[in-house]
């Protein structure tokens, strides 16, 4: 049973594909329904995932194994080579992320209530999507992440370019392409890899790579694994996204529905995060290493430059855009720290980041089903006519600027500990960016909740309904309480990094 | 050679042959002395019989061991049978297409001429994958290139049509020549036609002169073949051959005939190129030695097909230049002999889904181009609201094109991949473009996606869908994702019936 459980996990979003699919396509409600009841399968599996950890079972008793492909026919060598099997497996990684994921889908899957037309198909998408994030983080080869990451790339185009606001189909190619050079570097590194070793089970890699091996045919030689570190490295930067890989990505949070957002801030920007700590750090340790300060150092230009760019927004989606890209810096600097308190860190700040950003679009999605707006100097005396909305946005903004106590501060917190004590330059520069983020939040969330202009509101349609309090209780929930117990996520997160620390050099 | 030797020959070895010969004959009588009014679009169901039948007969063929009969001008190996194998399924399907294809000036008259041509032309594929001397290898390319330079122009009243026709036939003379001129210089220095013997001379054959000579041949003889595969810079006849032929004919020509083209290049290439040295030390095989010439075009084909296809609007102008590029990735494979290991069963691979692909989305274009009477990037808007079966079979089979996994195209490119990755020192460069191609692709491809899904309507009427297309739409479909998710099908059944196509490489 444990074996399929995780299979079963990753695509039970089938079971809403196949509802949603056979509904006619005005039933509004029940597609929605549907659509949403799709996205509960994979959030109770992993609850009981995550209830079986807790209970003290072995997360590595979930991996499973099938033959899948057999590339080329090489059996006088070695049968097992240029096999790719169907794995999935776990460690506490992944469940935290394989967590994070199958909460903000549910959500998100809430959010979209918001949607006005052709539900069928974006449910559909939506649920594709979703099979393709647990897929991600789940994966035992590079191929099937791979697959599994492509899977996300093609739902998230249809959904941005046919349910985003006016210049949707824009963001939607800048979404596509860039995303696509990154997949096709991605893809080159792995298939190099592949072609050279023969496998790409991501635990033969990172044995082989770390302790050496044989190569059968042509070896890798130290340069080219420089290379290849570095397609990583740019491949996820992509994904991440860190200056000067992030133009697409402010124009995705501009146009796309708030309830991809949502998943796309949430979840997909940490794909990229995922990927650099399991293939950049966790397959090339020694040349990662010699990286570290470049890699330290698009952290503090991505958090300085977001930080500073999200100052001068006057649409408060960009704002968040761009507070989404510094904070993605906060996550490079700490993946560049190499020490155990830099990437905690780091981790701790892409779960809540995801959190964070998820929460925000949700009010977001909230306020401009409302008002239709969501620029700043139009938006004002919020406070008045939705308090309770205002009281959430304020909470979410206080969390994203890292108040002790809330998830944000936490993440900093660990981030600036590790960095000082390897680049203490850098991270004293870097310190400069948690004044500006306290700056641009406080701006434009003083400017909504207390600003002069409160015609736009009507009366009726005021505050949060009942549903929409669920997804702000939930999210806020999770975010005070990882800011007031870490060791929530600590406790899963410490074997995974223990074994990076030992694979980097100790410390 | 007496009435005894022709009795002795295992014939049995050339019953698909047979059975496509026996089709056609068959049909053309049937054409002759039909009344005018019988409709002749019930031939296509005997064509397709035929076919089928071919197909089961060869599947019965796969047991026998190599035969090689007609004093080894014809050969049934394992090369052959997997190729044979997927030409009929392409043209099984074609003929599908065909059944349902209704022009707008009609087709009523020469309909049975088409079907009889088509599979004349199948046959000259046919022979081409299993012929065992330069001129076996010849009548076959004749024979394909006749049938379709007529099957081009059948349309005799449409302008563009002629156009085609014409030009298709001045190129393909102009090939033909060249490849004939190459094939005939092989004959001088080695002395014979027959491709094994031919071998075992150039095998030996140390002298820097005729290596030299050996070069031109080879050169002419792939100029003249890239024609037929519409490689860079000889590419220039397809687009407007695609536009101006009938569309089953054009999916005939970008899937059967690219298929034959490059079943004759491997023949000739793999035979006689890989043992032959390169150099007067023998240090290198001559196909290592001159792989630069088949990279430079590869990447030239490869960039040529992708960036001339971002600004075509007509539809069938622009899978003509994506049918180029897919000839790129394949030579691609050929440039780098698949690293040694993922040559022959990469391009069967590839070739099958290509086949599965591609006849699809000119199913579909030939549905939506009768329908609304032009081929105009336009015609496909709102498909998606108007037919969301159409919709979802095109996104399956473009999203195969682009190469996105979970599709056939996804995993023959990483076949591809791996063949140039997994030597030292890696045709990185050829790789690069690839890639690049493909981002490049993207725009294109997912710009018709754009044009299905995100734009309105243009007129309420309904589509209609001849039972045989909509066969067509689901097999290919279904194929493109089921050998996508579990491509091991595909490579379980090449590996158990032809191995590792041993006794073809090793025959010389």
């Amino acid at each position: 049973m444990n074996a399929y459980l995780l299979s079963l996990l990753v695509f039970s979003p089938l079971l809403g594909i196949v509802m949603v699919a056979l509904m006619p396509k005005n039933e509004e409600r029940t597609i929605k329904q549907f659509g949403f009841f799709g996205t509960l399968p994979p959030l109770f599996l992993s609850f009981f995932l995550c209830s079986q950890y807790y209970s003290g079972m072995a997360l590595s008793s979930f991996s499973m194994k099938v033959d899948w492909i057999r590339f080329g026919n090489l059996e006088m060598y070695d049968p097992k080579l240029f096999t790719v099997n169907f794995e999935l497996g776990l460690d506490g990684l992944s469940l935290i992320f394989l967590l994070l994921t199958t909460i903000i889908s549910s959500l998100a899957a809430l959010a979209s209530i918001y949607i006005k037309q052709g539900w069928k198909g974006y449910y559909l998408l939506f649920l594709i999507l979703e099979i393709g994030m647990l897929g991600v983080f789940t994966a035992e080869n590079l191929i099937l992440f791979f697959i599994f990451f492509e899977m996300t790339l093609i739902p998230a185009f249809f959904l941005i370019g046919r349910w985003g606001s006016l210049e949707r189909e824009k963001a939607s190619y800048h979404f596509l392409i860039y995303n696509g050079i990154g997949s096709a570097i991605l893809l080159v590194a792995i298939l190099i890899l592949f072609a050279r070793t023969g496998t790409t089970n991501i635990a033969a890699l990172t044995q082989m790579m770390t302790m050496g091996g044989v190569s059968l045919f042509a070896p890798i030689s130290g340069s080219m694994k420089y290379g290849l570190c570095l397609a990583f490295l740019i491949a996820f930067a992509i994904k991440l996204p860190v200056f000067p890989f992030h133009s697409w990505m402010v124009r995705v949070h501009a146009e796309a529905p708030p309830a991809i957002v949502m998943i796309h801030a949430g979840v997909l920007l940490k794909i990229g995060a995922y990927g650099i700590i399991r293939f950049g750090m966790g397959i090339f340790p020694e040349q990662y290493k010699s990286l570290a300060f470049v890699i330290v150092l698009m952290g503090v230009i991505s958090f300085l430059y977001g930080a500073l760019l999200a100052m001068v927004q006057t649409d408060f989606k960009l704002v968040l855009a761009y507070s989404s890209i510094s904070h993605m810096g906060i996550v490079m600097m700490g993946l560049g720290a190499l020490n155990e308190a830099g990437l905690q860190g780091a981790i701790f700040q892409v779960i809540s980041h995801g959190l964070i950003a998820a929460m925000l679009f949700f009010l977001v999605g909230a306020l401009s089903e409302r008002t239709g707006t969501v620029l700043l100097p139009r938006l004002g005396g919020l406070a008045r006519s939705m308090p309770i909305f205002s009281g959430f946005m304020l909470a979410c903004g206080l969390a994203s600027l890292g108040l002790p106590g809330m998830s944000g501060f936490i993440s900093e917190f660990m981030v600036f500990l590790g960095l000082f004590k390897s680049q203490p330059l850098l991270a004293a520069i870097g310190v400069i960016g948690l004044v500006l983020t306290a700056v641009y939040i406080l701006r434009a969330i003083m400017q909504m909740t207390f600003g002069k202009n409160d015609s736009l509101v009507e009366k009726e349609k005021r505050d949060l309904k009942s549903w929409e309090f669920v997804p702000v209780w939930v999210l806020l929930g999770l975010i005070i309480s990882i800011g007031v117990y870490p060791n929530l996520l600590g406790g899963p997160l410490q074997g995974t990094i223990e074994a990076m620390m030992l694979a980097l050099g100790g410390r | 050679m007496d009435w005894n030797t022709m009795l002795s020959y295992d014939w049995g070895a050339m019953m698909p042959e047979f059975i496509i010969l026996g089709t056609t004959m068959a049909l053309s009588i049937l054409d002759l002395f039909w009344p005018v009014h019988f409709n002749r679009r019930k031939l296509a169901w005997l064509a397709l019989t035929g076919i089928i039948l071919a197909g089961l007969s060869l599947v019965s063929l796969f047991s026998f061991e190599t035969v090689s009969i007609l004093s080894d001008t014809f050969r049934l190996d394992s090369f052959a049978k997997a190729f044979k194998l997927l030409l009929l399924i392409g043209a099984g399907l074609i003929i599908l297409l065909a059944e349902g294809y209704e022009p707008k000036e009609g087709l009523r008259e020469h309909r049975g001429e088409f079907y009889y041509l088509f599979l004349t032309a199948l046959l000259g594929a046919m022979i081409m994958s299993s012929s065992g001397d330069l001129i076996t290898l010849f009548v076959g390319l004749e024979l394909l290139s006749l049938s379709s330079y007529i099957l081009v122009g059948i349309r005799k009243r449409d302008r563009i049509a002629n156009e085609a026709s014409m030009k298709y036939v001045i190129n393909g003379g102009i090939s033909t020549a060249i490849t004939l001129f190459g094939m005939s210089y092989l004959y001088g220095v080695t002395g014979s036609v027959n491709l094994g013997e031919m071998s075992r001379t150039m095998a030996g054959m140390t002298d820097g002169q005729l290596q030299y000579i050996m070069g031109l041949a080879f050169f002419m003889v792939f100029v003249g073949l890239s024609f037929k595969i519409a490689a860079a810079p000889f590419h220039m006849w397809a687009p407007d051959v695609y536009e101006g032929a009938p569309t089953p004919v054009a999916a005939f020509l970008s899937v059967i005939s690219k298929m034959a083209g490059f079943v004759i290049l491997l023949r000739i290439f793999l035979s006689l190129f890989l043992t032959a040295p390169g150099d007067a030390f023998g240090a290198l095989d001559f196909l290592e030695k001159n792989d630069g010439y088949i990279a430079s075009m590869a990447g030239l084909t490869i960039i040529i097909g992708n960036v001339v296809a971002l600004r075509q609007q007509n539809l069938k102008r622009l899978f003509a230049y994506s049918s180029i590029a897919h000839a790129g990735y394949l030579l691609v494979a050929v440039a780098t002999l698949g690293g040694g290991y993922f040559l022959v069963d990469t391009i069967w691979y590839y070739l099958l889904a290509y086949v599965l692909m591609n006849i699809g989305v000119f199913a579909v274009i030939q549905l939506l181009s009768s329908h609304s009477g032009s081929d105009d990037i336009g015609m496909l808007a709102g498909l998606g609201r108007k037919s969301p079966f159409l919709a979802v079979a095109f996104t399956i089979y473009i999203l195969s094109l682009a190469g996105i996994p979970g599709t056939t195209g996804f995993i023959g490119k990483l076949n591809i991949f791996l063949g140039t990755f997994i030597t030292q020192p890696g045709h990185f460069v050829l790789a690069g473009i690839m890639i690049a191609g493909t981002i490049v692709s993207y725009v294109y491809y997912f710009g018709l996606l754009v044009q299905v899904f995100f734009r309105p309507v243009h007129s309420d009427k309904v589509l209609k869908i001849r039972s045989g297309v909509s066969a067509v739409l689901i097999i290919c479909a279904i194929g493109t994702v089921l050998l996508g998710v579990v491509p091991n099908i595909a490579f379980d059944f090449i590996h158990e019936q032809f191995g590792d196509f041993t006794d073809f490489i090793s025959s010389k």
